[in-house]
């Protein structure tokens, strides 16, 4: 038995690369941690509390880098609707919040808010069940998997591939960012869901809690990118792979390519609806904007600009762009559309293998 | 169908405008006070019960209100509605003027003349609102009597908001000697409305037969209150046979307006469509900066408008003209640029190119709120395409709207045209059907694809055009527009001109029929599921290609 899970470690990486794996996630969590908590204020060392939440969001965004990575760089799939089953997961898990400080909101009701506002007398009944932790943190993967699981089988049943498939995904969660921005939906409307206070108990304005959110994250970023690793190193990766090359030579070959690509896509909104229920509790809202399609198809371009096909590309990128996002937005905010735009365009054209292949496009060009 | 209403000269203005009041009040008024008099010999009877009305003695005034009702005479009518709107003037001797706020001049009360010079120290009359309760019906019923039949028909509708009992009489005899079937129509439903609340149930039953027949739907509140307070069975049955028919009619009113709103909403995802089917088909590519042609379009339409406004106001009324061919030529020449500038090393990677042209939105969007600001700019009609045509009662259609539906047949029919009998459509079926082969046969496929790139764009700054009409101008114009006309390009298939339009008909008046009944919202995610499960049956979309599918 030991020997297996040493095989199946192997697989995943070689001994050098877990050691460097592990040091990295230690160094990355740990490392902030201590920052923020051991480090005097005073020190130019010290990571101030505020940084804690953004960078717990970009933990979250790199899992979202990984699902997309996933499906776009290893199975080519280039989804523009994985917002959906972020905010999807981010919905899920602010339910739990909400419902988690019954009686605590600004009317006194057992009921959100929102709700007492709309002069809703009983909870509907798809809120049944998210006063329960467990109960919120399963659909929060349940259900983003759930609906790509459908959207998916009905897809790639019907062989629905390559651009047409990304103009339907992005269909799909404009209509979902519709819906939601309807009060009716019963989900709080365009305002969504926000003011939350505890988790498990615990205030989520405390700086202890949100470090603990933080280095949360970063493991569930380690747990997601091993899995990720594992999936794309097996024989079904292989097969993925293949299909994204060249999927009627894989079908003709005898594989079932619909379930191969189902598999992964699923597993990749399952993933995203993780990083949404890490997310909220951080960033303390979640509101239909989150599914606008801008956001998910800004979620391509941090796998493209990373490097697809690169699981560590993709986080990469989703932590640069999401840095420089930061920044821009503040001190240039006319000038982001523009960065943006001009990275959409710059590394579609000349940067086909991302930041990853930076190294052998200058070795090519020197080459000539 | 519209409703043509006979046209009365109206404003050949005094002394004949006179007599004809005169005249028509004389019918009006078969009551017998004034309906015998001598035309001239009313002014000189009038004009005592004028001077009462300048009295600041209430009840005098009041009297001298009931006894002009008495006389019926629509010669009193400037007077009194001078009287109502504050503006009767009253001289030092007690002779009353009418003061013309608008032209600033003393009028006299019968005659309308202007008078110079004018009397010193006038004062205004006096009213307060138990004359003015007297007065409003009077000056209804003397309106009823008035030359112009719309100031008949504005009196008519007034009396069947608000009158009472008391009103029936008048209201029957002016029902009698109508001529003017817009009128006619508008006294009958007074009457009728009337009618309803009275005792007798015979009566009941006929006004309800009238309604039946008009079919108005405003009324439909009170029949139903009637329903509820009703006994008699038979006054039940006809209260809801005539509800039943109005309920029909206005179903139906609503259905025909929502086909056509729905008309005018697929022109415009058929003109954002018709490119990207194009270049789709063409080059395999989905131009996500498609709806930014529309921008574009509708920008320089706006241009335009502010160049005409600010150079040749004379012709503003033609800055269309202009604003047609320079959008068409503006956004072909951003689609040759964007397609030469980056899409062409694209080709054979059309996910890449998706997420560049979407960068390339971002950057027009951008510019485009560095340029013009980011609120919306006002794009106005020209008159010839203002106002609207009455389909049926409470159903307008605005011209713009009609204006948009021709625009777009014409320019799918150039579309056509173009792809049908010129050698680039020619050759740009060609390279559709089969790039490589098209290649071998001669054709220069770069030359084809920038220029149907070109032409694809040039469609949409048409759309931007016809946008700019129906709507605000904004930035992000083109967004709330792009994912429709891919819905479209999708369900109608690749490259296919018959799909196209049938796609966009179908989504924009599907659409649109669906909004009032489960709302907008509801009715784009129902479209939604529709193409979503319609792919699963036809995924080369309605009219597939028959024969080989590369694969």
């Amino acid at each position: 038995m030991p020997n297996a899970v040493t095989a199946s470690l192997s697989q995943v990486h070689s001994r050098r690369g877990w050691i460097i794996l592990v040091l990295v996630t230690a160094a990355l969590t740990g490392g902030v941690a201590a920052l923020n908590r051991a480090v005097p204020a005073t020190s130019s060392l010290h990571v101030p509390d505020y940084l804690i939440p953004l960078l717990g969001k970009f933990i979250c965004f790199g899992i979202v880098a990984l699902a997309m990575d996933l499906i776009w760089g290893y199975a080519g799939i280039l989804s523009l609707g994985h917002g959906l089953f972020f905010a999807l997961g981010g919905y899920a898990m602010g339910m739990y919040l909400m419902r988690s400080i019954a009686g605590e909101g600004v009317y006194r009701s057992e009921l959100p808010d929102f709700m007492v506002f709309l002069d809703w007398k009983e909870l509907p009944w798809f809120w049944y069940g998210f006063s329960n932790f467990h109960f919120a943190l399963f659909m929060a993967m349940a259900v983003p998997g759930a609906l790509a699981f459908v959207f998916g089988y009905l897809t790639f049943r019907s062989r629905i591939r390559g651009v047409y498939l990304s103009i339907v995904t992005q269909a799909l969660t404009y209509a979902a960012m519709l819906l939601f921005f309807r009060n009716n939906t019963g989900f709080g409307g365009n305002n969504g869901l926000t003011d939350f206070k505890r988790m498990l108990g615990y205030p989520l304005h405390d700086p202890s809690v949100r470090v603990t959110l933080f280095v949360i994250s970063g493991l569930v970023l380690f747990a997601t990118y091993v899995a990720c690793r594992f999936i794309v190193g097996s024989k079904y990766g292989r097969t993925m792979t293949a299909i994204r090359d060249s999927e009627l030579r894989v079908r003709f070959c005898g594989y079932d390519t619909t379930t191969h690509k189902l598999f992964v896509w699923t597993f990749s909104a399952v993933l995203c609806g993780l990083a949404g229920a890490l997310y909220v509790p951080q960033v303390g809202i979640i509101n239909p904007s989150e599914m606008q399609p801008s956001n998910s198809i800004e979620m391509a371009i941090w796998v493209a600009v990373g490097g697809r096909a690169s699981l560590v590309g993709g986080i990469l990128g989703a932590w640069l762009i999401n840095g420089a996002k930061s920044w821009l937005t503040v001190a240039f905010p006319s000038a982001w559309l523009y960065f943006l735009g001009a990275l959409f365009i710059l590394v579609t054209l000349f940067l086909p293998q991302g930041l990853v292949g930076i190294r052998a496009f200058f070795s090519r060009t020197t080459k000539r | 169908m519209k409703r043509r209403r006979p046209q009365i000269k109206q404003r050949d203005g005094g002394r004949r405008r006179f007599f004809y009041w005169l005249l028509s009040g004389a019918v009006l008024a078969a009551t017998g006070a004034g309906g015998h008099d001598a035309a001239l010999g009313a002014a000189a009877d009038l004009d005592p019960l004028l001077r009462e009305l300048g009295s600041t003695d209430t009840d005098k005034v009041r009297l001298a209100v009931t006894a002009l009702a008495d006389k019926g005479d629509v010669a009193a009518l400037p007077a009194l509605e001078a009287l109502n709107d504050d503006n009767l003037k009253v001289a030092p001797d007690g002779a009353v003027y009418l003061f013309d706020a608008k032209e600033r001049v003393l009028k006299h009360p019968l005659t309308g003349a202007t008078v110079v010079p004018e009397p010193a120290n006038l004062r205004g009359a006096e009213t307060n609102n138990e004359i003015r309760r007297v007065l409003e019906p009077v000056l209804a019923q003397l309106k009823l009597g008035a030359a112009d039949p719309r100031i008949r028909l504005a009196a008519a509708e007034e009396l069947a908001k608000g009158g009472g009992a008391s009103a029936t009489p008048l209201l029957r005899k002016a029902l009698a000697a109508e001529a003017d079937s817009g009128v006619k129509e508008a006294l009958s439903l007074a009457v009728a409305r009337i009618d309803l609340t009275s005792e007798d149930p015979a009566k009941r039953i006929g006004a309800l037969q009238i309604l039946k027949q008009l079919g108005k739907g405003t009324i439909k509140g009170e029949i139903e209150s009637l329903l509820k307070n009703e006994r008699d069975p038979q006054v039940k049955a006809a209260a809801n046979a005539a509800l039943g028919s109005m309920r029909t009619r206005e179903f139906f009113v609503s259905a025909i307006g929502h086909v056509l709103y729905g008309l005018s909403l697929a022109s415009v995802f058929l003109f954002a469509a018709l490119g990207l089917a194009i270049t789709f088909g063409v080059m395999g590519v989905i131009n996500m900066a498609h709806g930014e042609m529309l921008t574009i379009g509708a920008y320089t339409t706006y241009a335009v408008q502010v160049f005409f406004q600010k150079h040749f106001p004379g012709a503003i009324n033609f800055y269309l003209v202009a604003a047609i061919p320079l959008a068409f030529a503006v956004a072909t020449l951003a689609g040759v640029a964007l397609e030469r500038g980056v899409i062409r090393f694209l080709y054979g990677r059309p996910l890449e190119t998706l997420l560049a042209t979407w960068g390339i939105s971002l950057c027009i969007i951008q510019t485009v709120r560095l340029f013009f600001g980011a609120s919306n700019v006002a794009v106005a009609n020209p008159s010839w395409l203002a106002g609207g045509y009455e389909v049926a009662s409470g159903l307008v259609l605005s011209y713009s709207r009609i204006g948009v539906v021709v625009f777009v047949i014409i320019a799918a029919l150039f579309v056509w045209l173009l792809l049908q009998k010129t050698t680039l459509g020619l050759q740009l079926r060609a390279v559709t059907q089969n790039r490589s082969m098209a290649a071998c046969m001669g054709i220069n496929t770069r030359r084809v694809d920038m220029l149907t790139f070109g032409l694809g764009s040039g469609i949409a700054g048409l759309g931007g055009v016809a946008l700019s009409q129906l709507g605000n101008v904004g930035p992000e114009l083109g967004q709330s527009y792009i994912l429709d006309s891919f819905m479209v390009v999708v369900l109608g298939g690749v490259g296919r001109i018959a799909g196209t339009i049938g796609a966009a008909l179908g989504l924009g008046i599907i659409q649109k029929l669906m909004e009032p009944s489960v709302g907008a919202v509801l009715g784009k995610i129902a479209v939604l599921s529709f193409i979503i499960l319609f792919i699963q049956r036809r995924p080369q979309g309605m009219f597939p290609v028959k024969g080989r599918i590369e694969a």
